[in-house]
């Protein structure tokens, strides 16, 4: 046992950097497939939106610390390969964003109305063109609140992480309290940082969500 | 003794003063209407002898009695006093039974078992009997306010409130409503009515009040505020209305 | 690719059945009482009090801005040190409860602010008591108005409730954990759970709907 120090910060701010980079990389790898899950579940074609609703159905029906399980133990069996922690879990988070933020973006694409789609088609231009330059951006602003509700929905996510033993700051905090026996401490100075970067997103997602609803 | 006594009343909300002093009788069995261009003040009158809106000065006495928005007693004040207002506000989660027997029963005014048959009774009042199951959504908008009507008329009030109660409505549905005001207004009940419909005041009104810029300008029969008007004011809203 | 052989879990029925009432157990009694938390907070709420007013929107802000496991983790570690000894479970129950609260508070906030104004008159004007204007006029439709975030909130608690495994609490996930580790069995386990999981929610989700469509039958203008 030792008492709590400089040391435990330091490892809480190294842990603070992994928290951050798993946060990008579900992001990064997320948000593409999140639009891709998005179109999905508004195809035109039953079985892909079949598909699309049975995945949704699921995840929104298992915790998130069952998906890091699955993926970190089930998977490698399932597919014969170790995986190393890291990897595990961007894979699990990536699903996660994909699907959360993939709907939250359907919401944001339906919300737009059919005749601004047809207003594109009478244009001349393609169906790919009418999404990017006509739904896209309008859709965007719409889901825009909800998608900054979603970033601190994955932040505060990534503390599940600690379950397969990757380092972030849950578990930094975890083998900090271990060695110090100062648990309340060290989960308070946790909370704290997690408050500080969740706290202001969420004021963020409030105040577009009054500009979006203001400007109705 | 008059039913209802308003002396010097005024209401002001924030800097905006809508009731400059407002002196007004009403007699048992009295038929009062309103007329006045909108923003004349004459829904805050009728908020006012309700209690719905705290007053600035002067007083408002209901059978000798002083109604202010705060007052002890208000609750029961309120069981004798109807009020219908222009958006109907029936209660959307109760049948029309419901609403209607709503308040007999809570205040104890009758039993749960009387209170089918007082349903019944009021409805029959106003030709919404056979609607007595029915859902306030399903109705149209002049069907609604008669069963507002009719759920004042279950608390057997000594007084009833009208508060634009057509304007809400599709003209076609406006005869219907007025139609059962008049049959009230021949059976005794006084009645203090806001109202864009000049030819019942003109018709069933036993006194029009003519507000303007939250004041009376002109009141007396209806004769004699139609026929005779006396200010340049009330000239000009009587031509105004003739369409 | 390896064989998948869910026979080796079946040894551990009894734990899974324990693990699942648990769970159950978990949200049942955080759902009761942070819908009790949640709907007294969200009354103060209205009365206007400063002090109280501050003192809820910061519990709302620290529940909603910070990860459920280090709540869980605050709040068992902090009993101890006011000498009340909590176990796992009952610690996860509190927590859960703070957790489920917040959520619940700012529910039935938006919950009661749509009911219009002229609703709650129209229900003064009959001379019938505040607490009669509450109960008959304003509850009912406010309920239907927030029922379909309310039950999804719950579900999202249900889901919730396996966090309560990083204290030891014995419920669904803990129990997977447990078999995983004597059987080796992991995807098989987490396969199971996942399934067990889906399907809670799924009879959870008719069940709510069914219970809707019989608790808010009358028709509405939209």
């Amino acid at each position: 046992m030792r008492s709590f120090g400089s040391i435990d910060l330091l490892s809480f701010t190294t842990a603070f950097q992994y928290t951050v980079l798993l946060v990008i990389m579900a992001l990064a790898l997320g948000a593409p497939l999140a639009l891709g899950f998005a179109t999905m579940r508004i195809s035109r074609f039953l079985p892909v939106r079949l598909l699309a609703a049975i995945v949704l159905q699921i995840m929104q029906g298992i915790p998130l610390l069952a998906l890091l399980m699955f993926v970190y133990f089930g998977l490698p069996v399932f597919l014969g390969i170790r995986m190393p922690p890291l990897m595990a879990v961007v894979i699990a988070y990536t699903i996660y964003t994909a699907v959360f933020l993939g709907e939250i973006w359907r919401g944001g694409i339906e919300a737009i109305k059919r005749t601004q789609w047809e207003a594109g088609a009478s244009l001349g231009i393609s169906k790919l063109q009418q999404f990017r330059h006509v739904i896209a951006p309008q859709a965007f602003r719409i889901a825009l609140p909800a998608s900054v509700g979603f970033l601190v929905q994955l932040i505060k996510g990534t503390s599940l992480a600690a379950i397969v033993g990757f380092i972030e700051l849950t578990r930094a905090g975890q083998l900090s309290a271990a060695a110090t026996l100062q648990p309340l401490l060290v989960y308070s100075i946790i909370a704290a940082i997690y408050f500080a970067i969740c706290f202001p997103l969420t004021l963020l997602s409030r105040k577009l969500e009054v500009r979006l609803h203001g400007s109705r | 003794m008059a039913l209802v006594e308003i002396k010097g009343l005024r209401k002001s909300f924030k800097d905006l003063e809508v009731l400059k002093g407002v002196s007004l009788t009403v007699e048992k069995g009295d038929i009062v209407a309103l007329i006045g261009r909108s923003g004349s003040g004459k829904s805050t009158l009728l908020r006012c002898i309700n209690g719905l809106e705290e007053t600035q000065g002067g007083t408002i006495e209901v059978g000798e009695r002083q109604i202010s928005a705060k007052m002890a007693g208000l609750r029961e004040y309120r069981q004798r006093v109807g009020i219908v207002f222009q958006q109907f506000n029936l209660f959307p989660h109760m049948n029309v039974e419901k609403n209607v027997t709503l308040a007999p029963v809570l205040t104890g005014k009758v039993s749960k078992a009387e209170a089918r048959k007082l349903a019944e009774e009021c409805l029959a009042k106003v030709g919404m009997l056979e609607k007595i199951n029915a859902w306030p959504e399903q109705l149209s908008g002049g069907q609604q306010q008669r069963v507002a009507i009719a759920r004042c008329l279950a608390m057997a009030p000594e007084l009833m409130l009208f508060d634009e109660v057509t304007s809400a409505l599709d003209p076609e549905l406006v005869g219907e409503v007025l139609k059962v005001m008049e049959d009230m207004a021949r059976q005794g009940m006084t009645m203090v009515l806001v109202t864009h419909e000049m030819s019942f005041a003109r018709n069933v009104a036993s006194k029009v009040v003519f507000m303007h810029q939250g004041k009376i300008w002109e009141e007396g029969t209806p004769e004699a505020v139609f026929g005779d008007p006396q200010t340049p004011e009330l000239r000009a809203f009587i031509s105004s209305t003739h369409h | 690719m390896n064989q998948f052989n869910f026979r080796p879990l079946f040894r551990y029925e009894d734990a899974f059945i324990e693990g699942i009432l648990t769970t159950l157990k978990l949200a049942f009694q955080a759902g009761a009482a942070g819908l009790i938390l949640g709907l007294v907070c969200a009354l103060l709420l209205g009365r206007g009090n400063r002090a109280i007013n501050l003192i809820i929107r910061s519990y709302i802000e620290l529940i909603r801005n910070t990860p459920p496991v280090i709540q869980i983790f605050i709040i068992f570690f902090v009993f101890p040190t006011i000498g009340v000894r909590l176990p796992p479970f009952e610690a996860s129950v509190v927590a859960l409860t703070l957790y489920f609260g917040a959520f619940v508070t700012e529910i039935v906030r938006s919950g009661l602010a749509s009911i219009p104004r002229s609703q709650l008159e129209a229900g003064h004007c009959l001379g019938i008591t505040n607490l009669q204007v509450f109960l008959h006029v304003v509850m009912l439709p406010a309920l239907r108005n927030i029922y379909p975030s309310l039950t999804s909130q719950f579900i999202l608690l249900l889901l919730g409730t396996s966090v309560a495994s990083f204290i030891s609490t014995e419920e669904l996930f803990h129990t997977a954990a447990f078999v995983d580790s004597r059987t080796f069995r992991s995807f098989e386990v987490y396969a199971l759970i996942s399934a067990i999981y889906v399907s809670l929610v799924i009879a959870f989700r008719l069940f709510f709907f069914a219970f809707g469509k019989l608790a808010f039958r009358w028709p509405t203008a939209r």
